[in-house]
């Protein structure tokens, strides 16, 4: 059975569709990459997805469980975690208390027993000598790791990442690259949304391609990235 | 995920000023409760005045500095707390300062509904709305004619000649009735300020607390991570008015004397309240302690120009915001990093205990 599954969810903001008829499932322990041009409805797709934009048609399941209707609160307490594609850290809170939160909220636990786990995760996203600086004095490159750190400390079964290789050296990528595969391989599914596609091909071992709120392709990476449809959309982005 | 490699790590949240502070402030608190033996009616009347506007600004501090929630309709429970103190002492017979009690729960029967409507408000209309129910709820006031109705009225006398305590008080102390009364209005005020900041420290240093602080800074990024932002506001809304309403029955105990339009004042329990706040720093425990003090000086050395008064403290907070937006305490803690109140939990990791491989980024 599926962990995730979307099931002919629209969204339209006035007339502009943003999310037209997406289905697509995500199996338990899976990565998969989102691409699409920019305006493709990426970003929109993951706020469906955590409920903080409510769907307009349509079903999103989790677990086999029906959570359309439920609030993002509820969605995160299942298993669901997400990155912002723009940081939006508790900026007054600390790097620590940033992701401490997360934790404490996320899982139902006490800050006893989740301190271990964040300053674990703060070490593993390289935040640690970070960790008492107010969130709010950290710089762009810094804010996307508190973002990956803050989804990883809810203890996610299904990691959404929008975004977070963008701007980053070869071998910061390189880095977060061998890091997305460890929690991959600790069986956290991964869903990936990236234009920086070496990164993220060699992560996911499927890919959906989104274009005007639509899915127009769905495959292995290598096969996607052949078609001459996805080629076209992506003219002058390097592949 | 395993945490051997990180096994000497500790979290801390106390400072070296907080250890000191909590002695100094144990010691004033003794001294503020043998006060009365030592200072004189008129210094117990100023004393009460600066509690219970201490006690009305943490409130507002909490609502406003910690959940985001900019009221300027608190007056609301500051009347509606007075008023459910005189019904319960004129209609029910009982001793103005067990009716306090009342006041406080009046508070939060009326902050029940109204929370329903203004929460689902954001921002400026969230402050409009929370105005609109004040003044509704100062001319339904007005209509209660058992209690004066638009004119008000005053607690009997044998009601104020006896409250609890007073003559115990008054044959202790060697003093008048009206005297003892107002050093038993001044100890209530103690208590309520001291239970006031004691259940605000103690919530933000809870799991509570943290959720709060994650919601004012961004709801829905709080929301994502699993923290109900809609009840952990509504629980600091009612914790605020319930605060809010005992303090308005106390002031109106020691008043003795009430009408709508006093205890319903925007002006009084809301304006001077916001002023106090924002002058001190908001956000802070220690931001209204010191705007308190500031504008208690300012009206004794303002007192004689009239409307001078108000102008200059208009001018002074806009003068405050502009060049020191956190308040004058967060203008002092920015440079000094002293901090009386700390909150923030700080990790502590040993060196060494942090595996050689760096982040992903290096």
């Amino acid at each position: 059975m599926p962990i995730l599954e979307l099931d002919q969810v629209s969204k339209s903001f006035g007339a502009v569709p943003a999310a037209e008829a997406v289905s697509f499932a995500v199996e338990p322990g899976e990565a998969l990459g989102i691409i699409g041009p920019n305006g493709a409805g990426k970003s929109t797709l993951f706020n469906l997805i955590t409920g903080n934009i409510g769907v307009d048609s349509g079903r999103v399941l989790f677990g086999g469980e029906d959570v359309t209707r439920a609030p993002p609160m509820r969605r995160c307490l299942a298993g669901i975690g997400r990155t912002f594609q723009i940081p939006q850290p508790f900026q007054r809170l600390t790097v620590f208390e940033n992701v401490l939160t997360a934790a404490m909220f996320g899982n139902r636990s006490s800050q006893a027993e989740v301190s271990g786990d964040c300053a674990r995760i703060l070490v593993d996203t390289g935040l640690v000598a970070h960790a008492n600086v107010p969130a709010g004095k950290l710089t762009l490159l810094q804010r996307k790791r508190l973002e990956l750190a803050r989804a990883l400390a809810t203890g996610p079964k299904v990691l959404l990442l929008d975004e977070i290789a963008g701007g980053l050296t070869e071998a910061e990528c390189g880095a977060l690259v061998d890091l997305v595969r460890a929690i991959n391989a600790r069986g956290t599914a991964i869903v990936w949304i990236e234009h920086v596609l070496h990164a993220l091909t060699s992560v996911v071992n499927r890919l959906v391609v989104l274009d005007f709120g639509r899915v127009i392709a769905t495959g292995e990476p290598a096969a996607i990235m052949a078609s001459r449809q996805v080629r076209e959309i992506y003219l002058g982005i390097e592949v | 995920m395993s945490v051997d490699a990180l096994s000497s790590f500790r979290v801390t949240t106390g400072t070296r000023a907080s250890g000191a502070f909590a002695l100094v402030a144990a010691a004033l608190i003794v001294i503020a409760f043998a006060a009365p033996l030592f200072v004189s009616r008129s210094v117990i009347q100023n004393l009460f005045f600066i509690l219970t506007m201490l006690a009305l600004a943490q409130n507002w501090n909490l609502l406003a500095g910690y959940a985001g929630l900019v009221s300027v309709g608190q007056q609301a429970f500051v009347g509606i707390g007075a008023y459910a103190m005189f019904g319960a002492v004129i209609l029910g017979g009982m001793d103005p300062v067990a009716a306090i009690a009342v006041g406080g729960v009046a508070a939060v029967l009326l902050a029940i509904p109204t929370a329903f409507f203004v929460f689902r408000l954001y921002g400026a209309y969230f402050a409009i709305g929370t105005w609109v129910i004040a003044e509704v709820a100062r001319l339904v006031v007005a209509q209660w004619k058992s209690l004066g109705g638009g004119t008000g009225t005053s607690l009997p006398r044998d009601a104020t000649r006896s409250i609890w305590g007073q003559e115990a008080v008054a044959a202790l102390f060697g003093v008048r009735g009206p005297h003892a009364a107002d050093i038993v209005s001044y100890w209530l005020a103690l208590v309520l300020v001291i239970a006031t900041i004691g259940f605000i420290y103690r919530l933000l240093r809870s799991r509570q607390g943290l959720g709060l602080a994650a919601v004012r800074d961004n709801q829905d990024a709080a929301r994502s991570v699993g923290v109900d932002a809609l009840r952990l506001k509504t629980l600091v809304y009612l914790a605020a008015a319930f605060g809010t309403g005992l303090v308005g029955a106390l002031i109106y105990v020691q008043k003795a004397r009430i009408s709508p339009d006093a205890a319903f004042s925007v002006v009084d329990w809301t304006a001077y309240v916001i002023f106090i706040v924002v002058i001190g720093g908001i956000g802070t425990i220690e931001g209204p302690i010191v705007g308190i003090i500031v504008l208690f000086l300012l009206q004794n050395a303002l007192s004689d120009y009239g409307s001078w008064y108000l102008l200059l403290l208009g001018l002074i907070g806009i003068a405050v915001m502009l060049f020191a937006p956190r308040g004058l305490w967060g203008f002092f803690t920015d440079r000094t990093g002293i901090e009386l109140f700390p909150v923030r939990r700080n990790l502590i990791v040993a060196p060494g205990a942090t595996p050689d491989k760096g982040g992903p980024h290096g």
